[in-house]
C-alpha cells in the first residue's frame, strides 16, 4: 500500500513537472502565427506506459515539433503504439511521412526509462531510436531531447528544444532577468531589481550571463553565474559601462565605456582586469559582437554621420563599413555559422529585424512590425528571437531566417524585452 | 474678562517698572577707585534678509524659487547641443559647484525611446557629456562631476508621441544624496 501511494505521489510530481509549472510568477506563453512552406508531416503516436505521464510527455514532443513551424502533426489517435509491428500503409494513408512511437516506464525510486523509435513511413524503414533514464524532474527535458532527435534526423540540423532563453520582464516598479526553456516553460528569475536591466548575453558555455544593471543609478556591467547566483562587477568605470559581448573562448568581454569621453569600444577580461581600448572615433561606437570564429568584432557606429554597422579585427586595426542601405542600421548579431548577420534597420520611426548575407551583401527585412529590437540567433541559426510590441506591450517574437515561421512569446500583464538565446547544452 | 486680565497685568508691569533700584552713590572725592570696570556692551545684531536668489546656500538646491532647484536640460531630436535658453541654468550650477568644492554632481543623460537601447544609451551619454563639458568650461573640476546615461530606460513621460519624446531627451543634474 505504501509503495502504491508513493508511486502516485511521484507520478503527480512528474505530471506537474512535465506541465512546466513556472517557478517565477510570470509564464511565457508561446503562439505560432506563421509556418514553413513545406512542413514535414509526422505522426507522434501516444507513448505507452502510465497514461498520465506518457500523455504529458507525448504532448511536449508534439508541441515542440509543432511550434517549430516545420512539421505538420498528423492525428495519431489515442492508442499507444506497440513499435514492434508498424502498419506502414496505414500511416501512409493518413498522410504521414514519418512516425515516432515510444513508451515511458517507471523504474526504481522515482526514475523513468523512456524509449522511442523513429520510422520513415515512405521507405518503411527504421531511422533510429534512443533510450533515456531520468528522474521525474527531468521528464520534460527528456521530451525535448526526443524532439531534438527527431528534428535532427529528419531535417539534418540540430534541434533547439533543449536550449534556454534569457530575457527581461518589466512590471510596475520591478525588473526581472529570467531564464526559461526555449518553449517558454520553467521560467526562473536570475535577478530581481527596482531599476532597469538591459543587454543580457550568454557566455559561450552557457553557464553565465553578462548584463547591464542600473541598480546603482548608472549603467554597470555584471557577470553572473546562473547556478549559484554569484556575480561580480566586470566594469564600473567613471561614466557609463554597457553593451557586453563575450569572446568565443569565454575569456574576454568587448564593452562600451564612456570613461575616456564619448561611448567607445574596449576589451576587458571577464574578471574585470586588463582593460584595453579597441577602437577610436569622435562619434558613438557601441553594440560590439564577436564573429563566431573570434576574428572580427562587428559594431554600431555613427562615425560616418548616421548609425551604421562596421567591422574591426578582434585585436583592433582597420575599420570597414558593412551596411550601406538606409540611414539607421544597428544591433549587429552574427549567425552561428558566421555567414549572415541579423540587425535592426530603421526607416523613419519604423524599426525592423533584417538579415544580411555577408558574402553577397544582400539584405532582407524579416518582419512586418514596427518596433523591433535586440535580435538573437538560435544556436542552430534557424530562428531569430527579438523584442517587439504587440497589443500595447512588449513581447518577444521569433522568425525563421527565411522569414516564414513566426512565433510570439508574451507574459501576462508585463513587458518582455531584451531576449538572448542560449547556446547548445553540451 | 480678558481685557481686565490684561489691564491688571499691565498695571503690575508698570508698577514694577516704577520701582527702579536706587542709582549707585558717587564715590567720595579723592579716593581712587580700583574696582575694575566691566565694560558692558550690547552686541550689535545686523539683520540679514534671506535672499532666495542666493547662489551659495545649500537650501537653494531645493528652493523652488531658486534657479538651482531646476535640474533638467532638454535637447532637440538627434541633438546634444546645449540650447541658449539653458545657459543661465548651467551657469548657476557651475557657480554653485565652484563655490562648494566638496559638492558632487551626477549628470544623467536620457534619450527618447525610438531605436536600439544601447545606441540610445550612447545618445544619452552625449547629452550628459555636453552638460559636464559646459560646467567644466565654467571652472567646475572634473573630480566633482560624473556624467552617465540612462538611455531610454527611465523616461519622464511614458507616452509615445513627439511631446513625450521631447520631455525624455534631457540631462538631469543630481547632487550627492539625491541618487
Amino acid at each position: 500500500m505504501l509503495a502504491l501511494i508513493s508511486h502516485s505521489v511521484i507520478a503527480a510530481l512528474a505530471v506537474l513537472l512535465l506541465a512546466g509549472a513556472p517557478l517565477a510568477r510570470a509564464q511565457l506563453a508561446i503562439e505560432i502565427t506563421g509556418a514553413g512552406a513545406n512542413r514535414l508531416p509526422i505522426a507522434i503516436a501516444e507513448f505507452g506506459g502510465e497514461r498520465i505521464i506518457s500523455h504529458a510527455l507525448t504532448s511536449v514532443v508534439r508541441a515542440d515539433l509543432d511550434h517549430s513551424g516545420l512539421f505538420r502533426l498528423i492525428d495519431s489517435g489515442e492508442t499507444p503504439l506497440s513499435d514492434s509491428n508498424i502498419a506502414y500503409g496505414d500511416w501512409k494513408n493518413r498522410g504521414a511521412d514519418a512516425l515516432a512511437a515510444g513508451s515511458v516506464a517507471a523504474t526504481t525510486a522515482g526514475r523513468y526509462e523512456t524509449r522511442f523509435r523513429l520510422f520513415d513511413v515512405q521507405k518503411q524503414d527504421l531511422l533510429g531510436g534512443q533510450a533515456y533514464i531520468a528522474g521525474s524532474a527531468q521528464l520534460r527535458n527528456t521530451a525535448h531531447r526526443i524532439a531534438d532527435f527527431i528534428y535532427e534526423k529528419l531535417l539534418g540540423e540540430p534541434g533547439i528544444f533543449s536550449t534556454r532563453i534569457a530575457y527581461v520582464v518589466k512590471s510596475t516598479g520591478r525588473y526581472e532577468l529570467q531564464i526559461a526553456d526555449a518553449d517558454g516553460a520553467n521560467a526562473q528569475t536570475a535577478l530581481a531589481s527596482r531599476e532597469p536591466i538591459i543587454s543580457p548575453t550568454w557566455s559561450p558555455e552557457g553557464t553565465r550571463l553578462a548584463y547591464v544593471s542600473f541598480e546603482a543609478k548608472k549603467p554597470i556591467i555584471y557577470v553572473h553565474s546562473l547556478a549559484t547566483g554569484a556575480r561580480h562587477v566586470a566594469a564600473n568605470f567613471k561614466g557609463s559601462n554597457s553593451a557586453p559581448a563575450w569572446s568565443p573562448d569565454g575569456k574576454r568581454l568587448a564593452v562600451v565605456l564612456s570613461k575616456d569621453g564619448g561611448s567607445q569600444l574596449f576589451l576587458v577580461n571577464v574578471d574585470g582586469s586588463g582593460i584595453t581600448r579597441l577602437a577610436s572615433s569622435t562619434g558613438i561606437d557601441t553594440e560590439p559582437r564577436f564573429s563566431p570564429d573570434g576574428q572580427w568584432i562587428y559594431f554600431t557606429s555613427d562615425r560616418g554621420g548616421s548609425p551604421q554597422i562596421y567591422r574591426i579585427g578582434a585585436s583592433g586595426g582597420e575599420v570597414t563599413r558593412v551596411t550601406f542601405e538606409g540611414s539607421y542600421n544597428v544591433s549587429p548579431r552574427l549567425s552561428p555559422d558566421g555567414r549572415s548577420m541579423a540587425y535592426v534597420a530603421g526607416n523613419g520611426n519604423r524599426f525592423q529585424v533584417a538579415l544580411m548575407d555577408l558574402a553577397s551583401k544582400q539584405t532582407q527585412i524579416l518582419t512586418d512590425s514596427a518596433k523591433d529590437e535586440s535580435p538573437s540567433f538560435s544556436p542552430n541559426g534557424r530562428m531569430i528571437i527579438y523584442a517587439t510590441e504587440s497589443g500595447g506591450r512588449g513581447v518577444l517574437s521569433a522568425v525563421s531566417s527565411d522569414g516564414r515561421v513566426k512565433q510570439k512569446l508574451s507574459v501576462q500583464a508585463a513587458d518582455v524585452r531584451e531576449p538572448a538565446w542560449g547556446p547548445f547544452i553540451k | 474678562m480678558r481685557s481686565l486680565f490684561f489691564v491688571v497685568i499691565a498695571s503690575l508691569i508698570l508698577a514694577a517698572c516704577g520701582s527702579q533700584p536706587a542709582a549707585p552713590e558717587q564715590p567720595a572725592a579723592g579716593v581712587e577707585d580700583r574696582t575694575p570696570k566691566v565694560k558692558v556692551e550690547t552686541p550689535t545684531v545686523t539683520q540679514v534678509t534671506a535672499d532666495s536668489g542666493s547662489l551659495t546656500g545649500l537650501a537653494a538646491l531645493k528652493d523652488p524659487k531658486s534657479i538651482l532647484s531646476k535640474r533638467s536640460v532638454f535637447f532637440d531630436y538627434d541633438q546634444y547641443v546645449i540650447k541658449g535658453e539653458f545657459r543661465p541654468l548651467i551657469e548657476a550650477h557651475a557657480r554653485f559647484l565652484v563655490a562648494n568644492a566638496n559638492m558632487k554632481m551626477l549628470i544623467q543623460g536620457n534619450a527618447d525611446e525610438r531605436g536600439s537601447r544601447e545606441y540610445n544609451l550612447a545618445l544619452g551619454q552625449r547629452r550628459a557629456d555636453a552638460v559636464k563639458k559646459s560646467l567644466m568650461l565654467l571652472g567646475v573640476k572634473e573630480a566633482q562631476v560624473e556624467s552617465v546615461s540612462l538611455g531610454e530606460e527611465k523616461p519622464r513621460n511614458p507616452g509615445h508621441d513627439e511631446a513625450a519624446w521631447a520631455e525624455n531627451r534631457r540631462g538631469d543634474m543630481l547632487y550627492s544624496g539625491e541618487y
